[in-house]
């Protein structure tokens, strides 16, 4: 669980060990329980997440949605997306990738100033180009490749070492301590990058309901799958075709 | 006279079967301007309606997929273990949930820019990767990527990859799960009768 990130054909030299080791169980099961060992917790707190989603979260991001106008919305996004790249920076320094890191260092200036306080977006009319990493991928790069999967209620998917990483991520948030004399005003700025967040989902929400078979399946797949694009920042090797 | 002579013989040339073979990128981008304009004009695909949408789908997107590859890419390793007459139902079946699917995709667009990035590819090449991007203001840039491979009627698209996430190999475990459960005629049931239920809704849906 614990290996590096491996190569293909690392990966399926070992996929055929541990297939052959539970081969009693069958190579498909294996595969399976190997990213969700937690499946019984995990459909469980899903469902509780979706009772919640239905009545609260839901509704409180539609309500947003329809009464807030596009360029505050759109103010909003890139206000919380500033305060990201502080992140972007941070992660990019852990992983090696300095270059990045000065770009994000560059984007935090540009935004946090012209950009007034990160309402707008100017660094990326500049040219400089938006990263998306946290702590979680630079645990992956440093060698934490696979982690089993967890859905946790509000916070929703997670792998254990993705939820390490949030934690992390939550101690090295500016908001957190730029706004620690007031708490009342700290935790509204969280409450709104939730709904705001949520309210990004909502186009979404149809086209997973209606593709799924098992939309825990469905869910739980899609976020692995994202996670390993973004630990190999958009390009990730591509699986096995197996076309007849 | 001879000028517009000469442009009309361009165009016929440009329309016939030639098209078909244009390079990927080209094709994709023009798929997606042909449709996105025609979205941008239809009240009722912004409205959220999957009938109309499915319908545009069918007509401009659906030629240039290989939905028989696509298919074998989700259902995996049990593929191989599916005879020929039930690879074709799978087939059929899958691409009703998948036009469905990218339908309802299609109804949430509100006028982002497209991005198509720099593309590259060697001659020989029989795939091709062809990646784009969504961007809206506020929101991190989508990145939609398109994987093609060469056919003999030009370039077909098996693969299509929404930040991350593969439309198609995101049905693995899924369909895995169904061949455990019930074997290939299962599974064949159950995109089947996910279809019908969708479809049962879907006209309710529109209805009001």
């Amino acid at each position: 669980m614990t290996g590096r990130l491996m190569t293909v054909k690392k990966r399926a030299a070992i996929g055929c060990l541990v297939a052959g080791a539970m081969a009693v169980a069958g190579p498909a099961w294996a595969e399976e329980t190997a990213r969700d060992p937690f499946e019984g917790f995990n459909r469980g707190m899903f469902a509780v997440n979706e009772g919640l989603d239905t009545v609260v979260f839901r509704p409180v991001a539609q309500a947003y949605d329809f009464a807030v106008p596009l360029p505050a919305k759109a103010g909003v996004g890139s206000f919380f997306g500033n305060i990201a790249d502080f992140r972007n920076a941070l992660n990019n320094t852990l992983q090696g990738k300095l270059a990045d890191a000065g770009s994000d260092l560059g984007r935090l200036l540009i935004n946090s100033t012209v950009g007034i306080f990160g309402l707008f977006d100017v660094a990326s009319e500049l040219g400089l180009e938006k990263h998306d990493e946290d702590f979680g991928q630079t645990l992956a790069v440093w060698g934490w490749g696979d982690s089993s999967f967890v859905f946790w209620p509000i916070l929703g998917p997670r792998t254990v070492r993705d939820t390490g990483g949030w934690v992390v991520d939550a101690y090295s948030d500016p908001t957190w301590y730029t706004l620690n004399k007031s708490v009342a005003a700290r935790n509204s700025l969280v409450a709104l990058r939730f709904v705001d967040v949520r309210a990004s989902l909502l186009p979404s929400d149809k086209v997973v309901e209606e593709a799924a078979l098992d939309k825990y399946a469905y869910v739980r797949d899609a976020y692995l799958q994202r996670r390993r694009n973004q630990i190999f920042d958009g390009r990730p090797p591509r699986l096995d075709d197996v076309l007849d | 006279m001879m000028k517009k002579l000469i442009a009309v013989v361009f165009a016929v040339l440009l329309a016939s079967p030639v098209v078909a073979q244009e390079a990927p990128d080209a094709l994709v981008k023009r798929v997606t301007e042909e449709v996105l304009e025609i979205v941008r004009k239809d009240k009722d695909i912004q409205n959220g309606s999957t009938q109309k949408a499915v319908e545009l789908v069918d007509q401009k997107v659906l030629p240039h997929f290989d939905f028989r590859h696509m298919t074998a890419l989700a259902v995996g390793k049990d593929w191989k273990k599916a005879s020929p007459a039930q690879q074709q139902q799978l087939t059929a079946e899958f691409k009703t949930l998948l036009v469905r699917t990218y339908s309802n995709a299609l109804t949430s667009y509100k006028n982002q820019k497209i991005v198509y990035k720099p593309f590259r590819m060697n001659a020989g090449d029989s795939e091709a990767l062809v990646r784009t991007e969504v961007i809206q203001p506020g929101s991190k840039p989508v990145p939609i990527d398109y994987n093609l491979e060469k056919a003999d009627a030009g370039w077909k698209v098996f693969d299509v990859v929404v930040a991350g996430i593969s439309l198609v190999t995101n049905y693995r475990d899924q369909f895995a799960q169904e061949v455990r459960n019930g074997g290939i005629d299962g599974l064949i049931a159950a995109i089947a009768g996910k279809n019908k239920s969708l479809a049962g809704g879907g006209a309710r849906a529109e209805g009001k």
